[in-house]
């Protein structure tokens, strides 16, 4: 494999002084070249309708455009960002495939509202799911363009050319190329990839499907690499802002007299904000401290033990996302009948880099640089927040330290704007870690009640799946039962608060919790029908990819059948998520005196339709793997009423070195289909696995997540019991 | 109150003249410019502001900068030598033992300093070794194998 030293983010395009590109004038200021603007939201975006294209413009509307240069270089220009998923690296393999050029002569740049065009954030495996295809469709374009223009100079018809690393030759005629570099040399051309631009069949590519190492690994070992938190600006103050004690308090009075006494200290109220501001991190925090502050704190009556009866009590009427056949006609048949209730509680999203921001003003413009998953949003959040036009304010996204879902709003980006709009410093705000566990928008507690049942032969005969404020995702069963209902209750508009905090996506939102729950149901039933737990899931499977997906996760894992439990620790938990299918099998010990679980090992297999970078998707499995061992087994947030207890990681555990299990997969060959997304789906499958995992090895029942050594024990205590 | 303190910094004898209370943490990332150093947790549980004081691992965030008067400091900007990685460095690049990245300074500066009390240690031992260094996007199994890479390429004595 060949490394590519040089890094994909564009340094020199951020640190550029803040200047305003109209759509129209991006071609300007990109120079000479071919430009394809392309939509991968598809259609009209009133968002990005809003900047009107003078009349002999260019299309109605585009999300985004590669620009190839006069050199030959190849750069897209995208608002999706880089938090470690590694769509800087699959994206760029995708351009240079289609465009047959050098991985290394394509750049990325992303997540910056002034070069690149509207986007809705990066989430959900939409970079490749989404973006993807509709770029490939965009370079596919400038290739016709290309092919067009070489036909003309070499005067030889398009068929008879092919292109090899940008240069363009005569089949008949080694002898006779042409570089794209000197086709585009003093062109100006733009056009859009409205029509069905050919793009390449999968046994045609050469770049698309190969492992690619990670390209800014050069940069984030030698500490070169950028977060929000590392810029600096000359005057810049550090910003620590006065947190009510619990959520939701509305503030009163602070007395900041204490906190003045510390030289330099400078204070600014504005409505309910009041903040502190040092040139120096550590002043500013020792002030915070000294500040009193009264708020009127929120009563809720719920704990982080009472939280499912306040689901039950909350819930409003359940939406049937899902029915077919009839449940009591299906329970007349039924041999045997499981009723479970399983249990999950807040989980924090605990990215390594708390949020961060820094912004400055130079006239009446605005630039902060943020870490979020949601250029545009902060864009506009800031635009209203100021009440300035979103033209005035530039947002720039550099390397993000891990978001999974939880940096999709801003409020320290706005925060940092407001504060350098009525200062007129650059102000830098980082949440330190009590506060981006506080202010997180945390996956929410769930609950599910399941009831199904099995005939003699060990069929599912029916299927009565209610799940509670983790969303439909992942909810509608997998297997193939004539009489099912899935039924989801949760938090429409207008519903009185339910959660104490805010809650919002988690990797795979509401996945890992329905998967949970109805992986459980499926080992439970498994052994009620005395079969081995994969042989039970076989029989009950009808969708040939899900069956295909769990007999190769099976082969790799080496299984062999046995009824459960078998004490082997063998744990089985099966999914799909946004169209990608995936099985997870592990292997566990409980210890018996502790309760304490090890994972030693799990196989993983994954059909994701086409997969463009197999190393990058072999290192999200393994993230997967390893992040959902956390919401398994350790991770829950304490709190009473609106006070979160939980605010640092000395009382938040997640995976550690020692908790980590060999890890291989099975990526199902399916290059000719579109690419589904790889950077979620196997999060979904480690609570299940565990469990039933747990079961296999000890005979004991988990219903509640996380699995912790006390809740183990116990459920070891209860089957020694019977 | 300010005081003057020297100290060595990534080979170079530095002088500050700052408030004697600080955090190494920030004097680095603010008052020096070496933000490859990173705020985690601002309580030492995390280990992502980890460098090295003389030939051990400190957590940055929990020292005053008045406790390295007279030390021989490195950060993770120090590491590679004449434009060339560090064989820990290099490592975890050959590797991938990295996603969003953010942890990966102070991994590095806890591999480096483990590697120099223990030049060859078994892979549990770098397990425990780095147990308290937390990483979220899941690099672990990476990060494992990347010492166990470094620590066979490393002839003795020449970690730093």
């Amino acid at each position: 494999m060949k490394r590519i030293m040089n890094p994909r983010i564009d340094e020199k395009a951020y640190t550029k002084k803040p200047f305003l590109i109209e759509r129209r004038d991006f071609l300007k200021y990109l120079g000479g070249g071919i430009v394809i603007l392309f939509a991968p939201l598809g259609g009209c975006h009133s968002k990005i309708a809003a900047t009107s294209l003078p009349l002999n413009a260019l299309p109605d509307d585009f999300n985004s455009f590669l620009h190839i240069s006069e050199e030959g270089l190849v750069t897209c220009y995208t608002g999706k960002i880089e938090m470690g998923q590694g769509p800087i690296i699959a994206l760029a393999q995708m351009m240079a495939d289609e465009l047959d050029v050098a991985f290394e002569n394509v750049k990325m740049v992303m997540g910056d509202t002034e070069l690149c065009p509207w986007d809705d954030g990066t989430w959900g495996s939409t970079s490749i799911r989404e973006f993807g295809p509709e770029m490939r469709k965009a370079a596919g374009k400038a290739r016709e363009i290309l092919l067009q223009m070489a036909s003309e100079k070499l005067k030889v018809p398009v068929s008879q050319l092919q292109v090899t690393n940008g240069i363009v030759t005569d089949m008949k005629d080694n002898s006779r190329s042409i570089s794209y570099a000197t086709l585009t040399k003093g062109k100006k051309i733009q056009k859009s990839s409205i029509g069905k631009p050919k793009v390449k069949d999968a046994k045609d590519f050469k770049v698309i499907g190969k492992p690619h190492h990670r390209v800014d690994a050069i940069q984030k070992v030698t500490g070169a690499a950028k977060y929000a938190g590392d810029y600096k600006f000359p005057g810049m103050l550090f910003a620590r802002i006065v947190r009510p004690s619990s959520y939701g308090a509305k503030f009163i009075s602070a007395d900041t007299s204490e906190a003045e006494k510390i030289e330099g200290i400078r204070v600014v109220r504005d409505k309910d904000l009041v903040a502190l501001l040092h040139e120096n991190r550590d002043k500013v925090d020792e002030a915070i401290v000294k500040v009193k502050a009264e708020f009127l704190p929120v009563k809720l009556d719920v704990n982080d033990k009472s939280v499912t009866e306040h689901y039950l009590r909350s819930a409003k009427k359940g939406n049937i996302t899902n029915t077919k056949g009839d449940i009591e006609e299906g329970r007349k048949i039924a041999a045997k009948i499981t009723e479970s209730v399983y249990y999950d509680g807040y989980v924090a999203h605990s990215p390594m880099e708390p949020h961060a921001a820094v912004a400055t003003i130079e006239g009446d413009k605005i630039t902060v640089w943020a870490s979020a998953q949601t250029p545009f949003l902060v864009r506009d959040q800031v635009s209203h927040e100021l009440g300035i036009s979103p033209d005035m304010v530039r947002v720039i996204i550099p390397f993000v330290g891990g978001g999974f879902g939880g940096k999709g709003d801003n409020p320290q980006a706005i925060i940092a704007a407001r504060l350098t709009k009525l200062t007129g410093k650059p102000i830098m705000v980082t949440w330190t870690r009590e506060e981006e566990f506080f202010f997180d928008t945390l996956r929410s507690a769930a609950l599910h009640t399941v009831k199904s049942g099995i005939s003699k032969e060990g069929k599912i005969t029916f299927w009565d799946f209610n799940a509670y404020y983790c969303g439909d995702r992942g909810a509608e069963t997998i297997y193939d039962v004539n009489h099912q209902k899935t039924t989801i209750y949760d938090q429409e508009e207008g519903d009185p608060q339910v959660h104490p905090f805010a809650t919002g996506p988690w990797r795979a939102p509401g996945n890992s919790n329905n998967t949970f729950a109805r992986e459980m149901q499926i080992c439970q039933m498994a052994a009620a029908a005395g079969m081995d737990q994969i042989e039970f899931r076989l029989k009950n499977l009808a969708d040939e990819r899900m069956i295909k997906v769990l007999k190769a996760a099976a082969e790799k894992f080496g299984y062999t059948p046995a009824k459960g439990p078998s004490h082997r620790g063998f744990g089985i938990a099966l999914g799909t998520d946004v169209d990608t299918y995936v099985a997870v099998i592990i292997e566990l010990r409980v210890d018996a005196k502790t309760g304490h679980v090890q994972v030693v090992r799990a196989s993983c297999a994954q059909d994701m339709g086409m997969c463009v970078n197999p190393l990058g998707t072999l290192m999200q499995i393994e993230g997967c793997i390893t992040m959902g061992l956390g919401y398994s087994l350790s991770e829950e947030l304490k709190f009473e009423g609106t006070n979160m207890l939980t605010r640092n990681w000395d009382s938040y555990e997640i995976p550690k070195f020692s908790w980590v299990p060999d890890i291989d997969a099975v990526i199902l060959d399916r290059m000719d289909q579109p690419p589904h997304g790889g950077g979620e789906p196997a999060v979904i499958c480690m609570g299940g696995a565990i469990a039933s995992g747990i079961f296999d090895a000890t005979g004991a029942l988990l219903y509640q997540m996380p699995m912790t050594p006390e809740r183990v024990l116990q459920a070891i205590k209860k089957t020694s019991a019977q | 109150m300010q005081e003057t303190i020297s100290f060595h910094l990534n080979g170079n004898e530095t002088v500050l003249k700052t408030d004697p209370s600080q955090t190494l943490l920030w004097v680095l990332r603010n008052h020096l410019n070496l933000t490859g150093t990173k705020y985690g947790c601002g309580s030492g549980f995390c280990g992502a502001c980890t460098v090295i004081i003389d030939k051990e691992a400190v957590r940055s965030c929990s020292i005053p900068i008045s406790d390295v008067a007279g030390k021989n400091v490195i950060t993770i900007e120090g590491l590679a030598k004449d434009g060339k990685l560090h064989p820990v460095q290099q490592a975890f690049v050959d590797h991938d033992a990295l996603q969003c990245g953010y942890c990966t300074p102070g991994m590095i500066m806890n591999a480096v300093a483990l590697l120099i009390k223990n030049p060859k240690p078994a892979r549990e031992q770098i397990v425990k070794g780095m147990e308290d260094n937390f990483c979220r996007c899941g690099a672990h199994i990476r990060i494992i194998k990347a010492i166990e890479t470094a620590a066979s390429k490393i002839e003795g004595g020449t970690i730093l």
